[in-house]
C-alpha cells in the first residue's frame, strides 16, 4: 500500500517532458531560481554590452589611470585609463562564450561516447572507459599551459583545452545511466520489437539518461568559466585588448593596494557567475532527481 | 517428447540456457554454469495456449526469453513454422520479431516513460514499416487503443498517467500491433490487483478468439494458468516435469511436485479449503548452480527412492496421448 | 474457541491516517473500527491502496511523519490507548507485546548484522536476560521455526539465506518475546507457493501454541479463507464488509466483496466459467468520488450511492456491511 502511494508521488516528480517542465522545475526551487535570475542578467549583460556599457571598453585615457570610483568612471579606471565598469560588462562575453561553447562540445562528445560505451558494453566499453580515465588524469592547468605553449594563447585554444577536460565527466555520467537503464524491461521490449541499435540508443536510452546530463551541463558551465578565468589570469586566455575578467584580475592584482576595485570587481563577477551556475545545477538536481535531495530520507 | 499433435506452430527441442560463472580478478576462470534451463522440449499448436508454470528460479522466464531470442540459447533448437530461429541473421530475426511478440510482467517498467502511449504502441509499426503516413498511423494506433479497451482520447498521454491495468493494456496493444502469430506472455497479470487481473485475463481470452492468437503463457499462479491454458507444462529447476491437458493435469496430477503445487494454492472458500487434503513439501528449491543429482526434486520429495537420487528421470513416461511426466515412481 | 464476551485485546475506534502531500491529502485510512480478541486471527483483505497496510502500521504508530499523520481515533490495546503513549512507552510495546512481520524479508533484516544478533536483540532489549541465555533461547526459537542447522545460522548474514529462510527468521524474531499480537503484513507475497504454504502453517501453529492474536494482511483471498477467523474487506480507506470467514465466503454481501470473489480464478471451479471482473479502475486516493467510493465501479448502484457514503451496518450475527443496496 505504502509503496504504491509513494511510487505515484515520485513518478509525478520525475515526469519531466520537454523544456516547459524543466523550466517549471527550476522555479519550484528557490535556489535554482536565484541562479537562473543571475544567469539571465549575465546573459543580458553580455548580449547588450554595447548599449549597457557607459563607455568604449578599449579607449585608453592615460591622464586618468588607476583611479578610484568617480562620477565619470563608476568603478574607476585600469592601468591604461580604460573604464573598469565597461570592461567588466564586456568581460561577461568572453566568460559566457567560453563556458557555453566548451560545455556544449563537452556534452555532445561525452554523451555520445558514454552512450556507445554503455550500450555496447564488453571490450568496447573497456577501451572507451580506459581512454576516459586517461583524460581524467590530465591536470587542468598543466594542459592549459601546454596547449598555450604548443598552439599559442587565444580563445579557440582555451575552448579546445576545456572541452578536452570536460567531456569525460559527461561520458561517465551517461555510461552509468545507460548501464542502469539498459536492464529495464522497456529496453527489453524495444529489442523484442526488433528495434535497431541506433533506435534503442537514441530513442530509448538517451532521453531517459538526460536528467543528470542537464544537471551536469549547468555545473560544467560554472567550472569552465572558472578554468577560463584561471587561464586568463596566467595570461593564456584571450589576448588584449579584448576585455576579460581573468585578464583584469591578473593586472589588477599588481595594483591591489592602490585600487582594490580593479581586482575585486572582476573577481566578484567570476564568483557570481560560477555560483549562479552551481545554484541552478543544485536546484535542477533537486527537481530532476529526488533521490539525491538533501532531505531525501523523509518519504515524500 | 511423445506428444505429437498436428499443426505445430513452435517446437522447442532440448533447449538449454547456461550462464557461465567466473572467478578470479584478472585471470578469469570458469568454475561452472548456472543451469537456468537444462534441456526442455515441448510443442505449441496453432491457436492454443500453452501454460508454463513453476516457482521463481525454475527457468520459465529464461525459457521465454530464449524462444524470443532475447537471450540466445546455449544449445537446442527453437523451430518456428518449420524454421530454426536460433541461427538467424539480424535481418531474418527482425522479420521473426513481427511474428513472435511478447507481453511483459511489469506494467511500470516495460513502457518507456519518455514516450507517449501512442508512440509506444506505434513503435513496432514504424520499425517494421507498416504505416505510411501520419494520418494512417493515428488511425492504426487509435484502433489498437480501442481493441484493448482504452479510450483513444488518452493516446497522447505518458505512461505515468495510466493505472497499472491500463498500462498492461498498452503493453498488450503494442504486442498486437504487428498482428503476431505467437505471443509470449511473461507473467502478464501477476503484478496486478485481483479485480484488474480478471479484466486483463478476459481481454487476453477475447483477443485470442478475435485474432486467432497462440499464447505461451508463463506464470506462477496455477489458478490463472488453469483458467487460460489448453495444455500446461510444469517446470522445476530448469526441467519440465509434467505436461498434460489442463483438465487432465488438474484432475490427475502425477508428479509429486505438481501435486504439492496444487495443494499449496489456497482455495478462496473456507469450507473446502479447511477440509481438503494438503500435501506439504519441505525444504527450499535447490540451486541451479549445483542442482541435486538424479531427479532434481528428490531432496524435497516425500516419496523419493534410491533410484531418484541416482538417475535423472528422463526421457520420462507418456501416460496417454495428452499426459507426459518425468518421475521414476510413475509406472 | 474465542470468547467474544470478554473485553477485546485490541479495539480500534474510528482510526484515520492521512498523508499530506504536495498534490493534496490522501485519506489512506478513513475512519475504521474493529475489535480483536485474544488468540483470534483477523484477516484484512483489499487491493493495493485500500489502506490495509497503513491501518496496521498505524496501530504501531509506524507512519512516516511527515507526510503521514494519524489524525483521529483510538487504538486501545489491553486497556490503554496506544495513540496517547509517549514515544518511550511505545517502544516498550513494539516487538514486545505487539510484533510485526513485514512483506519484504530482504530489506527488513539489517544486512550487516548476523542472524543471531538480530534474533537476540528484542529479547535482550525487552526481557533483560543475559547473553548466554539469549543465545540459547534464540537457537531454540530458530529450530522452532524449522530453520535448518539453527546453531550455524546464528552466525550467518541475511544475504546467505533464501527469501523463505529470511522470513522464518522474521517470524522467530516476532515470536521471541511471546507477544500478545502479531501483525503480519503480506508475509508471504514475495515467496513461492510451496514456501508460502510452509510458512503459513508454521505461523498458524506457533500462534495457536502461545495463544497469540494475529492480524493477517493480504490481497490473497485464498489465504484468508484458510487461516482467518474473521475478515475485514477494505476499499479506499474504509471497511466495506466485516464478517466471519465462513459467512463472508458463503454469503458475501457488499458488491465489492462479491466482485472480488468472482474475479479470482479458482482451482476447483468449472473450467468453462469465465471470470467476471470488477470494471473500471482502482480509486484515485487524491480524488475520491463523492458518496460511496465504490459507486463508479458498482453494478448495483442507486442514486443515493452518488451522494451519501454508507456506514457499516449489522445485517446478521457477526456480519456487517457498508452499502445502501441489498444485494443477493
Amino acid at each position: 500500500m505504502s509503496s504504491s502511494v509513494f511510487q505515484n508521488q515520485s513518478s509525478h516528480r520525475i515526469s519531466t517532458h520537454g523544456v516547459g517542465s524543466v523550466l517549471r522545475s527550476i522555479f519550484a526551487y528557490r535556489i535554482s531560481c536565484v541562479g537562473f535570475v543571475i544567469i539571465l542578467m549575465l546573459v543580458i549583460m553580455a548580449v547588450f554590452a554595447p548599449s549597457i556599457a557607459p563607455q568604449d571598453p578599449n579607449v585608453q585615457d592615460l591622464y586618468h589611470v588607476l583611479e578610484g570610483p568617480s562620477r565619470r568612471h563608476l568603478l574607476g579606471t585600469d592601468d591604461v585609463g580604460r573604464d573598469l565598469l565597461s570592461r567588466v560588462i564586456y568581460g561577461a562575453r568572453v566568460s559566457l562564450l567560453v563556458g557555453l561553447i566548451s560545455t556544449a562540445f563537452s556534452a555532445i562528445i561525452g554523451v555520445f561516447v558514454g552512450l556507445i560505451a554503455g550500450y555496447k558494453g564488453g571490450i568496447t566499453d573497456m577501451i572507451i572507459m580506459r581512454i576516459t580515465d586517461t583524460f581524467m588524469c590530465i591536470p587542468g592547468l598543466i594542459l592549459l599551459l601546454v596547449m598555450a605553449a604548443a598552439l599559442g594563447p587565444g580563445i579557440h585554444n582555451i575552448i579546445i583545452a576545456i572541452t578536452l577536460l570536460g567531456w569525460t565527466g559527461f561520458a561517465r555520467i551517461v555510461r552509468g545511466q545507460v548501464l542502469i537503464i539498459r536492464e529495464l524491461p522497456y529496453i527489453e521490449a524495444a529489442h523484442a520489437a526488433g528495434a535497431s541499435g541506433f533506435r534503442i540508443m537514441f530513442k530509448h536510452l538517451l532521453p531517459n539518461a538526460m536528467a543528470p546530463v542537464i544537471i551536469a551541463v549547468s555545473m560544467t558551465i560554472g567550472g569552465s568559466i572558472m578554468l577560463e578565468s584561471a587561464a586568463a589570469f596566467l595570461g593564456l586566455g584571450v589576448q588584449p585588448p579584448t576585455p576579460s575578467w581573468g585578464e583584469a584580475l591578473r593586472i589588477g592584482y599588481s595594483y591591489l593596494e592602490i585600487v582594490p576595485l580593479f581586482s575585486i570587481a572582476p573577481g566578484l563577477m567570476i564568483t557570481l557567475a560560477v555560483l549562479a551556475f552551481n545554484f541552478l545545477g543544485d536546484g535542477l538536481r533537486d527537481a530532476l532527481d529526488p533521490r539525491l535531495r538533501g532531505e531525501g530520507k523523509k518519504v515524500e | 517428447m511423445s506428444i505429437k499433435p498436428k499443426n505445430s506452430l513452435l517446437q522447442v527441442n532440448n533447449l538449454k540456457k547456461y550462464y557461465p560463472v567466473y572467478t578470479g580478478m584478472f585471470l578469469k576462470k570458469k568454475i561452472g554454469d548456472v543451469r537456468a534451463v537444462d534441456g526442455i522440449s515441448f510443442e505449441i499448436l496453432n491457436g492454443e495456449t500453452l501454460g508454463l508454470v513453476g516457482e521463481s528460479g525454475c527457468g520459465k522466464t529464461t525459457c521465454g526469453r530464449s524462444i524470443l531470442q532475447l537471450d540466445p540459447p546455449t544449445s537446442g533448437s527453437v523451430i518456428f513454422q518449420g524454421k530454426d530461429i536460433t541461427q538467424l541473421r539480424k535481418q531474418e530475426l527482425r522479420a521473426i520479431r513481427k511474428k513472435i511478440q511478447v507481453i511483459f510482467q511489469d506494467p511500470f517498467g516495460s513502457l518507456n516513460p519518455r514516450m507517449t502511449a501512442r508512440n509506444i504502441i506505434g513503435e513496432l509499426l514504424i520499425i517494421h514499416g507498416m504505416t505510411d503516413n501520419k494520418t494512417e498511423y493515428h488511425e492504426q494506433t487509435d484502433h489498437l487503443f480501442m481493441s484493448v479497451g482504452l479510450d483513444p482520447a488518452m493516446a497522447d498521454r505518458y505512461p505515468h498517467e495510466f493505472s497499472g491495468g491500463q498500462r498492461q493494456r498498452i503493453g498488450i496493444a503494442r504486442a498486437l500491433s504487428v498482428k503476431p502469430e505467437l505471443i509470449v506472455c511473461d507473467e502478464p497479470v501477476s503484478a496486478l490487483d485481483v479485480s484488474i487481473q480478471a479484466q486483463i485475463i478476459n481481454l487476453l481470452q477475447d483477443l485470442q478468439e478475435r485474432f486467432q492468437l497462440t499464447y505461451l503463457f508463463i506464470a506462477h499462479d496455477l489458478a490463472v494458468v488453469r483458467h487460460l491454458s489448453d495444455r500446461v507444462a510444469v517446470m522445476y529447476l530448469g526441467n519440465i516435469v509434467e505436461i498434460a491437458d489442463r483438465a487432465e493435469l488438474y484432475i490427475n496430477p502425477l508428479h509429486p511436485y505438481t501435486k504439492a503445487l496444487f495443494s499449496a494454492v489456497p482455495i478462496p472458500d473456507p469450507e473446502i479449503e479447511r477440509t481438503r487434503e494438503h500435501l506439504l513439501i519441505f525444504g527450499e528449491v535447490g540451486s541451479p548452480f549445483h542442482p541435486p543429482a538424479g531427479c532434481k526434486f528428490h531432496p524435497r520429495c516425500p516419496f523419493a527412492k534410491s533410484v531418484c537420487r541416482e538417475e535423472p528421470p528422463f526421457p520420462g513416461k507418456t501416460i496417454d496421448d495428452n499426459h507426459w511426466v518425468a518421475c521414476h515412481l510413475i509406472q | 474457541m474465542i470468547d467474544r464476551t470478554m473485553t477485546p485485546l485490541l479495539e480500534v475506534r474510528n482510526l484515520q491516517t492521512h498523508f499530506f502531500t504536495d498534490q493534496g491529502i490522501i485519506r489512506a485510512v478513513n475512519g475504521i473500527s474493529y475489535d480483536l480478541h485474544e488468540g483470534e486471527t483477523l484477516g484484512i483483505v483489499g487491493e493495493s491502496g485500500c489502506g490495509k497496510s497503513i491501518s496496521a502500521f498505524s496501530i504501531l504508530r509506524l507512519i512516516p511523519n511527515p507526510p503521514g499523520k494519524i489524525v483521529n481515533g483510538e487504538v486501545i490495546f489491553e486497556g490503554t490507548d496506544l495513540l496517547q503513549l509517549s514515544d518511550r512507552e511505545m517502544c516498550a510495546v513494539r516487538g514486545n507485546k505487539i510484533a510485526m512481520i513485514f512483506q519484504e524479508p530482504m530489506t527488513s533484516l539489517n544486512p550487516v548484522l548476523t542472524i543471531g544478533h538480530q534474533v537476540m536483540e528484542p529479547m535482550v532489549l525487552h526481557q533483560k536476560i543475559g547473553k548466554k541465555q539469549a543465545i540459547q533461547e534464540s537457537i531454540q526459537l530458530l529450530s522452532k521455526v524449522q530453520l535448518s542447522e539453527p546453531e550455524a545460522r546464528m552466525n550467518s548474514f541475511p544475504h546467505q539465506l533464501s527469501g523463505g529462510m529470511r522470513q522464518r527468521v522474521m517470524i522467530a524474531m516476532g515470536m521471541s518475546c511471546k507477544p500478545k499480537l502479531i501483525i503480519a503484513d503480506e508475509p508471504t507475497t514475495a515467496l513461492d507457493v510451496t514456501i508460502q504454504a510452509q510458512l503459513l502453517e508454521l505461523m498458524k501453529g506457533l500462534t495457536r501454541d502461545i495463544g497469540t492474536a494475529l492480524i493477517l494482511i493480504t490481497h490473497n483471498l485464498g489465504i484468508v479463507a484458510r487461516y482467518a477467523d474473521r475478515v475485514l474487506v477494505m476499499y479506499a480507506g474504509r471497511i466495506v464488509e466485516k464478517a466471519t470467514a465462513k459467512k463472508l465466503y458463503s454469503s458475501p454481501s457488499h458488491p465489492y466483496t462479491i466482485g472480488l470473489l468472482a474475479s479470482v480464478p479458482r482451482l476447483d471451479q468449472d473450467l468453462k466459467k469465465s471470470l467476471s471482473p470488477i470494471e473500471g479502475q482502482p480509486p484515485d486516493l487524491l480524488n475520491l468520488p463523492k458518496g460511496c467510493a465504490f459507486h463508479p465501479r458498482c453494478r448495483y448502484r442507486i442514486p443515493k450511492c452518488f451522494t451519501q457514503s454508507p456506514e457499516l451496518e449489522q445485517i446478521s450475527d457477526n456480519h456487517e456491511k457498508a452499502c445502501w443496496v441489498d444485494v443477493h
